[in-house]
């Protein structure tokens, strides 16, 4: 080792290094594009936004991938031990400015492109008339609360909340505002019609995930977190808890129902008849 | 007081056992002390990781050591957060720096110790006591911290009953952490102090070895980002026994418990651990860094390409890394406008990042490349570092982080560039330096053997984490039965779970090289790799003082090889000009 | 901010003694300046600088945390401010100018007065302590204790946080006054010790306002 005749048999190590990093490069191309394991859909426009931002980032980040994994191959092939002389270059100041410039306009262009969709989802609220729900998290399950024909939240008194009586959220008996409150443990919600989710957590952090939305949100007691989409497609979607809550985190689970307007109405209907029983 | 004696006479080791090998002062007795703890630590979070995928590919597989032999989902949780927390501070933070940092800084710069030996000491000691308290928490009644490494707040602040484990356990943990706090913040003023002034004549700044660069910069960011820690993790111990509301919000109605907490917040501690947290992760690659650019220049019998651009991208990495803690936290509540800065700059801190890897490249370019074990990692370091930064690319993005925020995606990014890639410097450091510290050569079958396993082991575990993450596997699950589009995705955790045994095992021939020859290596010459920096110009073992008294002069650069007109390919630091052989 | 004096001051007094050996050379003997190997005095000076900017960062971190919590809690409730702190302010700074004092017959070569002012720092540094255990008594008679308020957990963080550094600086006081000294010469122990009060100082005066204005 380290001599100055040439080791034999050198070529080994690098044609097995040059022959790893094809195959990760291209396995890795592979799965990207066959995408056997992938997003499910977009649902909402801002998903389409998203998964646009997603692929441009993807083009950029893959050349280079492919680029650097390809030339790392290439020069540990080209440049093992064969018995030459190693070239005595201390650097290259062009090359130096050349890198880092393109580099921060490719990362930062990137950047300022994710913006438009961030902004989407983040800046502004919804249009008036959105329907407004909301969301509890509480270790280890989703309450979904409906404001009822009223249109109006009843208050919440924590010193009531009791699961085993049917009230998990603590709805004051005494604010009529609350008699109307429909509350559930799945998202059930129009298609087409603008939607307000408020983020709320009644004991630690949990996080709001659909994966159809693109929508993640972590829950945080002591906050209400706004967040607003349209959804353009029905069916049934899974709702999971992704900030780690405590023991049962792997099965606050739920389920996302989207549907048409017609039948989104019924469901309300139902919902309000069962509570004006519940309430006599 | 007295004015000394200018004779040259290097002091002897300490003869005592006790005192030679358990209360040394000696940094090359504290440095070992360190990589031989963090050895411990890396293995207890190796034998956690591999409980893991046993539990996460076969349910239903007993055991031994868990009740029943079942894996239970609070069991699932105290094995991550353990994996995780002696991985990142035991580990990570301990090894590159504390160990290889102690061992070798105080040589390559001509020194003959660091600058406090006895602070030195104490801060190992501490470190130790912080790890005994971390793993006596694993036998207290509830276990230990169910919370992950991260503990988020507030169910890491409200006690037993957010979980099993969020008692006694997550107060250890919080203790744990204190104190090793103050261990790192004792190590980080040794550090710089020793680089500041203990550098030998001749051994200007632009002619430390990048290591040494890595080394002070990440004791920089120690010093700055621990103190914050420390006092994250009081602020969070006074909410959990003295009823202070820090980070415990009004209101909380916790298993059916409503407490008397009012007005805390849960993102308090996300800001003062994330302020931390992401210049620990530069913490753990930035001594990395350096020991890839040695090794590189080393066996490619080049000098690193771009030095100077290495230098500043460390330190712009370093100053950087302070203004991006917030992309940790894009889906946490924050406020969205802050969140797209924290995006712009973290984006600027892959630029320094592009360029040490572009840097390395040039390295290789024109090379003589000898395939030492410790070349190899130091090549598949750059292979993963490529891999794991580009997948930050997608993160550092808000609009893309949405979606891929704490699922399997994150896992696999952060193992890559952060823990693998640190792991894998640590490899070539021990390959490089093991005949410098133990006298005998590392065996470089077993080497080459374990380096082949090990690299396609970690691409085969993590790269499918990255497709998991596309179908939106979130992390932290003990169990994929709740949700029906993780159904199909057991087969992938079987695969990964079986490219983690073979990992794992492949650990063997390290550990097996690793004792073995340390008594039965192959004899090692002073200077085996005819490498340029000082510690090869000691002799082998290194003197107590590491000079014998005869303190060197600097008179170049730290990576001078294949110089033209020189006989040999190499020119060490300290060889006068005149003294060079000419071809 | 802590006062600095040169160091070619101190060199001057300690002519024939300790100063910056050329290279290392050392005793075998913990005992002797700068350790086994004779390390340059001036790692002590640096050691502090580096020590004092992880301690800044340290109460950075409870300061911005403080200003947070402050902004986002609505139930923040002001506590009265002790009258006490004043006084102890006053104390602390008048401690400062006595170390300059010591240092200053130090330099003349004065061992006396130096003992005498350093002794003067020494007591007023305990009884600015005390006083902040009075101060902590005059909260508590006010109905604010550790967890009545986040208000009043942060005055008791910062002024025990704070106390805790203060005691470590009376401790080395202590030792360089009792006048045995290993590894530091006599100068290079003073001067960090002085830098460090003036630190302290300084940082007290920093939280008093902190507290004052942001309570």
């Amino acid at each position: 080792m380290g001599s100055r005749k040439s080791c034999a048999g050198s070529s080994a190590p690098a044609v097995l290094l040059s022959i790893v990093i094809l195959i990760l490069v291209g396995s890795t191309l592979y799965f990207h594009i066959a995408k056997t394991w992938w997003f499910p859909a977009a649902i909402t426009p801002v998903g389409s936004q998203i998964d646009q931002q997603f692929f441009v980032t993807f083009i950029a980040t893959g050349i280079v991938f492919v680029l650097a994994q390809l030339t790392l191959a290439w020069m540990v092939f080209r440049y093992r031990d064969h018995g030459q002389k190693a070239r005595f270059v201390r650097g290259n100041h062009m090359l130096e400015v050349v890198w880092t410039t393109a580099t921060l306009v490719i990362f930062v262009a990137l950047g300022v492109m994710a913006a438009h969709a961030w902004g989407e989802v983040h800046f502004g609220g919804p249009e008036p008339g959105a329907l407004q729900v909301e969301v509890t998290g509480v270790q280890f399950v989703w309450n979904f609360r409906y404001p009822g024909a009223d249109g109006k939240f009843g208050r919440i008194n924590p010193k009531d909340i009791d699961a085993s009586t049917g009230n998990p959220l603590g709805l004051d008996p005494n604010d009529p505002a609350g008699k109307d409150d429909i509350v559930t443990g799945d998202l059930y919600l129009p298609v087409g019609r603008e939607i307000e989710l408020m983020l709320r957590s009644q004991d630690v952090v949990h996080s709001f995930f659909v994966r159809e939305l693109r929508v993640k949100q972590d829950t945080v007691p002591g906050l209400v977190i706004p967040v607003h989409f349209t959804v353009t497609k029905p069916g049934d979607y899974e709702i999971t808890c992704n900030q780690l809550c405590g023991l049962g985190h792997y099965h606050m689970h739920a389920m996302l129902h989207v549907l048409s307007d017609t039948d989104f109405q019924q469901w309300e209907q139902k919902q309000e008849a069962q509570n004006a029983q519940a309430g006599q | 007081m007295s004015s000394h004696a200018t004779t040259v006479h290097h002091s002897e080791a300490p003869k005592g056992w006790l005192r030679h090998y358990i209360f040394s002062l000696d940094h090359k007795i504290i440095g070992t002390q360190y990589i031989l703890l963090g050895l411990s630590a890396v293995t207890i979070g190796m034998v956690l990781s591999v409980i893991m995928r046993i539990h996460l590919a076969w349910p239903n597989v007993h055991i031994w050591g868990f009740a029943n032999g079942v894996v239970s989902p609070e069991d699932y949780l105290r094995v991550i957060t353990m994996h995780g927390t002696l991985m990142v501070f035991f580990v990570l933070t301990t090894v590159p720096q504390s160990g290889f940092g102690n061992y070798f800084l105080p040589i390559q710069i001509g020194a003959p110790d660091m600058a406090f030996p006895t602070l030195n000491m104490l801060s190992f000691w501490l470190t130790f006591v912080s790890m005994l308290v971390l793993l006596s928490s694993a036998f207290v009644p509830g276990g230990s911290s169910i919370s992950g490494w991260t503990a988020y707040a507030p169910l890491s602040a409200v006690g037993e009953i957010a979980g099993p484990g969020q008692g006694l356990g997550q107060t250890l943990w919080a203790v744990s952490i204190a104190l090793f706090c103050g261990a790192s913040l004792m190590s980080a003023i040794n550090f710089l102090g020793t680089t500041i002034d203990l550098r030998a004549k001749g051994l200007s700044l632009m002619r430390m070895p990048l290591t040494v660069w890595g080394w002070f910069i990440t004791a920089s960011l120690a010093l700055l980002a621990f103190g914050v820690l420390l006092a994250a993790c009081i602020l969070l111990l006074l909410d959990r026994l003295a009823m202070t509301s820090f980070f415990i919000p009004a209101n909380l109605d916790v298993s059916g418990v409503l407490l008397k907490h009012a007005g805390g917040s849960p993102l308090l501690w996300q800001h003062l651990f994330w302020f931390f947290g992401h210049p620990e992760v530069y913490i753990a690659i930035l001594p990395a860094m350096g020991i890839i650019s040695h090794v590189l220049s080393t066996f490619s019998r080049k000098p690193v390409f771009g030095y100077k651009a290495m230098v500043y991208s460390l330190s712009a990495i370093g100053f950087l890394s302070f203004m991006v803690w917030g992309h940790h936290m894009f889906i946490s509540g924050m406020n969205p406008y802050s969140a797209l800065t924290f995006s712009i700059l973290t984006l600027v801190i892959g630029v320094p990042s592009a360029i040490k890897t572009f840097n390395w490249l040039g390295t290789l370019w024109g090379a003589r490349i000898q395939f030492t074990a410790a070349m190899l990692f130091a090549i598949g370091f750059v292979s993963l570092f490529v891999t794991g930064g580009l997948s930050g690319i997608f993160l550092a993005q808000p609009a893309l982080d949405l979606y891929l925020h704490d699922t399997y995606y994150v896992i696999g990014h952060f193992h890559l560039i952060m823990g693998v890639a640190a792991i894998f410097a640590m490899f070539a450091a021990t390959y490089y330096w093991f005949p410098k510290m133990f006298g005998h050569m590392m065996n470089e079958t077993l080497g080459k053997i374990h380096f082949w396993m090990t690299f396609v082991g970690v691409y085969c575990i993590f790269m499918p984490m990255h497709y998991l993450g596309y179908a939106g596997d979130p992390r932290r699950y003990a169990s994929i039965e709740s949700v029906h589009y993780l159904f199909r995705l057991q087969p992938v955790y079987i695969f990964i779970s079986i490219a983690a045994f073979v990992t794992a095992a492949a650990q063997l021939f390290f550990y097996f090289n690793f004792f073995w020859s340390i008594k039965r290596g192959k004899p090692a010459e002073r200077n085996p790799w005819r490498a340029t920096t000082l510690e090869w110009q000691v002799s082998t073992p290194v003197p107590h003082d590491n000079f014998a008294g005869h303190y060197p002069t600097v008179y170049r650069g730290p990576y001078e090889y294949s110089v033209p007109g020189a006989a040999e390919d190499f020119i060490p630091q300290d060889v006068a000009p005149e003294q060079v052989a000419k071809a | 901010m802590p006062h600095t004096s040169t160091t070619e001051e101190l060199e001057i007094i300690e002519a024939g003694g300790g100063g910056t050996p050329p290279s290392f050379a050392g005793g075998d003997d913990d005992g002797s300046p700068g350790g086994r190997f004779g390390l340059p005095q001036r790692v002590y000076v640096t050691g502090m600088a580096i020590g004092m900017g992880a301690i800044l960062m340290f109460f950075m971190a409870f300061a911005s945390a403080f200003i947070v919590r402050k902004g986002v809690g609505s139930d923040w409730q002001a506590f009265p401010m002790p009258r006490i702190l004043w006084l102890n302010t006053l104390i602390l700074l008048a401690s400062s100018l006595t170390i300059v004092r010591a240092r200053q017959f130090f330099a003349r070569g004065d061992r006396e007065g130096f003992r005498h002012w350093w002794s003067v720092t020494t007591i007023l540094g305990l009884l600015f302590l005390a006083g902040q255990l009075i101060a902590w008594r005059q909260m508590v008679i006010s109905g604010f204790y550790l967890a009545t308020n986040a208000s009043s957990s942060f005055f008791y963080v910062l002024t025990a946080a704070h106390g805790l550094h203060l005691l470590g600086g009376i401790v080395a006081l202590l030792y360089v006054g009792r006048g045995k000294l290993r590894r530091l010469t006599f100068a290079t122990a003073t001067e960090v010790t002085a830098v460090y009060w003036h630190f302290m100082d300084g940082l007290w005066v920093f939280l008093f306002l902190l507290l004052l204005l942001g309570r």
